[in-house]
């Protein structure tokens, strides 16, 4: 029996969804839902957009209106939904490869545009639809069936990224720190202007197979045990910090002006209100 | 009235094509049948500029100037690059330093008009030689109404210039009529 | 008021057309010589109430565009050449997911950056083609100014009524020439809208209802949660895999433009009943084709006509036909286009012989005058 929580967001007919035993999707995916409920956000009104991975399928399975589009666009899309209909709460699941490597340059040109829009890159550090290739936010020396030798790139930090792109809101969540994801995202959800939240995903089949991270229990406590709230890294020192990683709200700014307020205004002077 | 073919050439920068244009609006304007087009390259400024427009009663159909009834030119370059193709007996308009072949002068009606000299120095604004241009070209062919042509010098021309501009126009009229006396 | 009768660059009366026919949405990414679409927008569509955004990329500017289609409002996105191929991949997307949207490509001559401010006709092929795998598509041709304006409107209508992307295929000939427009109210207009039902709540977004076409359609944000796909979806639009389910709604969406064709061609005849030679072209081409006609008839030279598709695809083949038939004239025809023989093909196909075709084609960059169409027929007569 699905909880009410699923049975309320969910279109459960869609159900068992795609993604493999363990993956950390189906938790970020639950996680989102649990956030647009706790907004109290009409279902009618809320927007999922999603591109093309793992990731993106997410869409298909949330009972809004959904919108699975073509890969890296789905912050293009997004980005004409929200201005064409500014009331709609527009929230875009996406994925590494298809935020940060196809559609890095939507990203960054959403960031700096400051339109309201809530994007949750569900981070599993591989391309998993295709079978293990290494993304942009592989880390350095670890193994993809496309970097058998080890990967040489240097990855991504998502919400840094973001945030020196022109993001207002940035932060970054894993699929082990339930509550505080929730938390979080309801936060970027709430902030008016372009959000970007990092969900920390575990993919055992590709990511952690290739590079010997043993299964999802073990890969979800590595995250339990190395993730620190923004809060309390506040309080340590470089050395405790080696090798961690940070969760919770990163960055914000409250008074930067929001781009379809801006335009409204346009359309308001130029009298096309009428 | 009959088609008339008119083409204005200069570097970039110096407004023939919205000489053309404001012709075109113009004759428009009075129930004519117009087209305008130009050719450009990809220099903003500088670089050679090419505007057409055609005058007619009747419906046009090929859009593009093929033998013109006046050509325009503002610098050498742009003389040198189309004067091999007028119709016969056109009539040419160069800026007075510009070097005309003794054989164009010979077959065609040749007009050496201070253009850049009377913006500078006359109309005391450089950006006005188009419109003085306008002035000539109207002034030789007759394609449009004087309240079309200063009516559509004034939808084209930045506000605070209007004045000027007009002062340009007739200007340029004035020219031809000198140089007819 | 705007002044009913205007002198416009065809890319303007492009925007003016759009608005009339109810755009309120534009997203592009500036590109010669399609950019005054986007800057003449830019201007107007505010004050209409509509938006317009400049994207980060040729993409992101369909992308948006059909972001916004999806939410309700009538979209458009203007590109060239390069801007046309990199568009591709989304009007796949549009094709499939059914989202009625207009994408403009002011042809210039190419491959590749080519010659950005000269004009040409050489994505004629690519307007049929250019996406992957098989799909739907209108494509109109515009050959005058107030054809951009009129024609435009036209395609809007038929992205809407078929829930198509439609190809607004100007070139640069037409797109930067001036000339008279009236710009017709949409009061005097036909304007279509596409069929919103607000009442199938998600369970069958892609069913065709009786006495329609194509499936219904309730925008983002009334109620009607549903999901949309560039995957193959099942008449509730969610993926499916199921081969019968892919045949048929593959089938669905190439056969609601074939099975209409009458509804989509138009094209223009001009002495076709009783020529000896007949031209075919479309777009700028047109233009040196009619003076050629004109200018023939003063010589006293062979009787000319011209055949001109508007609706480029699906290509006006009954229409062509019928003339062949009926022309007992006719000894030849010519297809004058500005690119390497595309129309040529589909025209060889269609009159599989039954009369002799030649070609006039031009690739560098000018356009085709009236006097090398006169000597094309000299030569082939």
């Amino acid at each position: 029996m699905p909880s009410k929580l699923i049975e309320k967001t969910m279109r459960v007919n869609r159900l068992p969804h795609i993604w493999c035993p363990g993956c950390g999707h189906g938790i970020l995916m639950r996680d989102v839902a649990q956030a647009i409920e706790n907004c109290g956000l009409d279902p009618d009104k809320v927007v999922i957009v999603s591109g093309i991975g793992c990731s993106s399928r997410a869409a298909g399975y949330m009972n809004y209106n959904t919108l699975h589009t073509t890969h890296g666009r789905a912050i293009a899309f997004a980005t004409g939904v929200k201005l064409a209909n500014p009331e709609l709460n527009v929230i875009v699941i996406t994925g590494d490869g298809d935020a940060t490597a196809i559609g890095g340059n939507h990203l960054i040109h959403a960031c700096r545009r400051n339109i309201d829009l809530t994007v949750i890159v569900f981070n599993n550090n591989i391309y998993g639809m295709t079978g293990g290739q290494y993304s942009p936010t592989t880390p350095h020396g670890e193994k993809g069936t496309t970097a058998p030798y080890g990967n040489i790139d240097y990855n991504f930090d998502i919400p840094q990224l973001a945030q020196a792109a022109g993001a207002t809101f940035t932060g970054r969540c894993t699929a082990y720190h339930a509550q505080q994801a929730i938390k979080l995202i309801e936060a970027g959800i709430k902030h008016h202007g372009f959000s970007l939240i990092e969900g920390l995903s575990v993919c055992p089949t590709y990511y952690g197979r290739k590079n010997k991270k043993g299964d999802s229990v073990k890969m979800l406590s590595w995250q339990k045990d190395n993730a620190v709230d923004v809060k309390a890294a506040a309080k340590m020192t470089p050395e405790q910090l080696e090798g961690k990683i940070l969760i919770g709200e990163l960055s914000r700014v409250d008074n930067k002006e929001e781009y379809t307020d801006m335009y409204m205004k346009i359309i308001e002077k130029v009298g096309g209100d009428k | 009235m009959a088609k008339t073919e008119i083409r204005m050439t200069g570097s970039g920068g110096q407004g023939v094509i919205m000489g053309t244009i404001i012709i075109a609006e113009a004759a428009y304007a009075d129930g004519k049948q117009v087209v305008q087009c130009q050719a450009y390259g990809p220099e903003a400024r500088g670089g050679s500029s090419k505007a057409e427009t055609i005058v007619s009663d009747k419906r046009i159909t090929y859009t593009k100037v093929i033998k013109p009834d006046l050509l325009l030119a503002l610098t050498q370059v742009s003389l040198n690059k189309y004067v091999d193709c007028l119709k016969n007996k056109a009539i040419v308009v160069v800026d007075e330093d510009i070097v005309v072949p003794e054989e164009v002068e010979a077959i065609h009606t040749v007009y050496h008009l201070p253009i850049l000299k009377g913006a500078e120095e006359v109309i005391k604004n450089k950006m006005s030689a188009n419109i003085i241009s306008v002035g000539v070209v109207n002034e030789l062919l007759h394609v449009a109404s004087q309240k079309s042509v200063e009516e559509a010098v004034l939808n084209h021309v930045p506000k605070g210039t209007e004045e000027v501009n007009l002062k340009a126009l007739h200007y340029g009229a004035q020219l031809v009529q000198e140089a007819h006396k | 008021m705007a002044k009913r009768f205007q002198l416009l660059q065809g890319n303007e009366a492009c925007v003016e057309g759009a608005i009339a026919a109810g755009m309120r949405f534009y997203a592009g990414y500036p590109i010669t010589p399609s950019t005054e679409i986007a800057e003449r927008s830019a201007l107007r569509l505010p004050q209409v109430g509509g938006k317009f955004i400049q994207m980060e990329d040729e993409i992101g500017g369909i992308a948006a565009a059909l972001g916004a289609s999806v939410a309700g409002l009538k979209a458009m996105t203007a590109t060239s050449g390069p801007g046309f191929s990199l568009k591709q991949e989304n009007i796949g997307y549009a094709a499939i997911a059914e989202i009625p949207i207009v994408i403009v490509d002011v042809q210039r001559e190419g491959p590749s950056t080519g010659l950005p401010t000269s004009p040409s006709q050489g994505d004629l092929m690519q307007s049929k083609w250019g996406t992957h795998g098989d799909h739907p598509v209108i494509v109109i041709s515009p050959s005058s100014v107030q054809e951009c304006y009129t024609e435009c409107v036209r395609a809007f209508n038929m992205a809407e009524r078929f829930r198509v992307p439609v190809i607004f295929l100007m070139d640069e000939i037409i797109g930067h020439l001036r000339e008279g427009c009236e710009l017709i109210p949409p009061e005097e207009l036909t304007i279509s809208n596409r069929r919103i039902d607000r009442n199938f709540n998600g369970t069958l977004a892609y069913a065709v209802q009786e006495g329609n076409y194509v499936p219904e359609y309730a925008p983002f944000g009334e109620g009607d949660k549903f999901n949309v796909t560039g995957l193959f979806h099942d008449l509730d639009g969610f993926p499916t895999n199921d081969n019968n389910i892919t045949d048929s709604q593959e089938r669905r969406l190439l056969d609601k433009i074939r099975m209409r064709r009458d509804r989509i061609e138009k094209w223009e005849e001009f002495d076709c009943d009783d020529c000896e030679t007949m031209i075919i072209c479309f777009g700028g081409t047109a233009r040196a084709v009619h003076g050629a006609i004109e200018d023939a008839k003063e010589m006293d030279f062979v009787k000319l006509g011209m055949f001109r598709p508007i609706t480029v695809w699906p290509f006006p083949e009954e229409a062509l036909l019928k003339i062949i038939k009926d022309n007992k004239h006719l000894r030849q025809i010519i297809v004058a286009e500005h690119n390497d023989g595309q129309m040529l093909l589909e025209v060889q196909r269609v009159v599989e012989g039954r009369v002799p075709v030649d070609f006039l084609g031009k690739i560098d960059g000018t356009t085709i005058t009236p006097s090398e169409v006169i000597e094309k027929v000299k030569e082939v007569y």
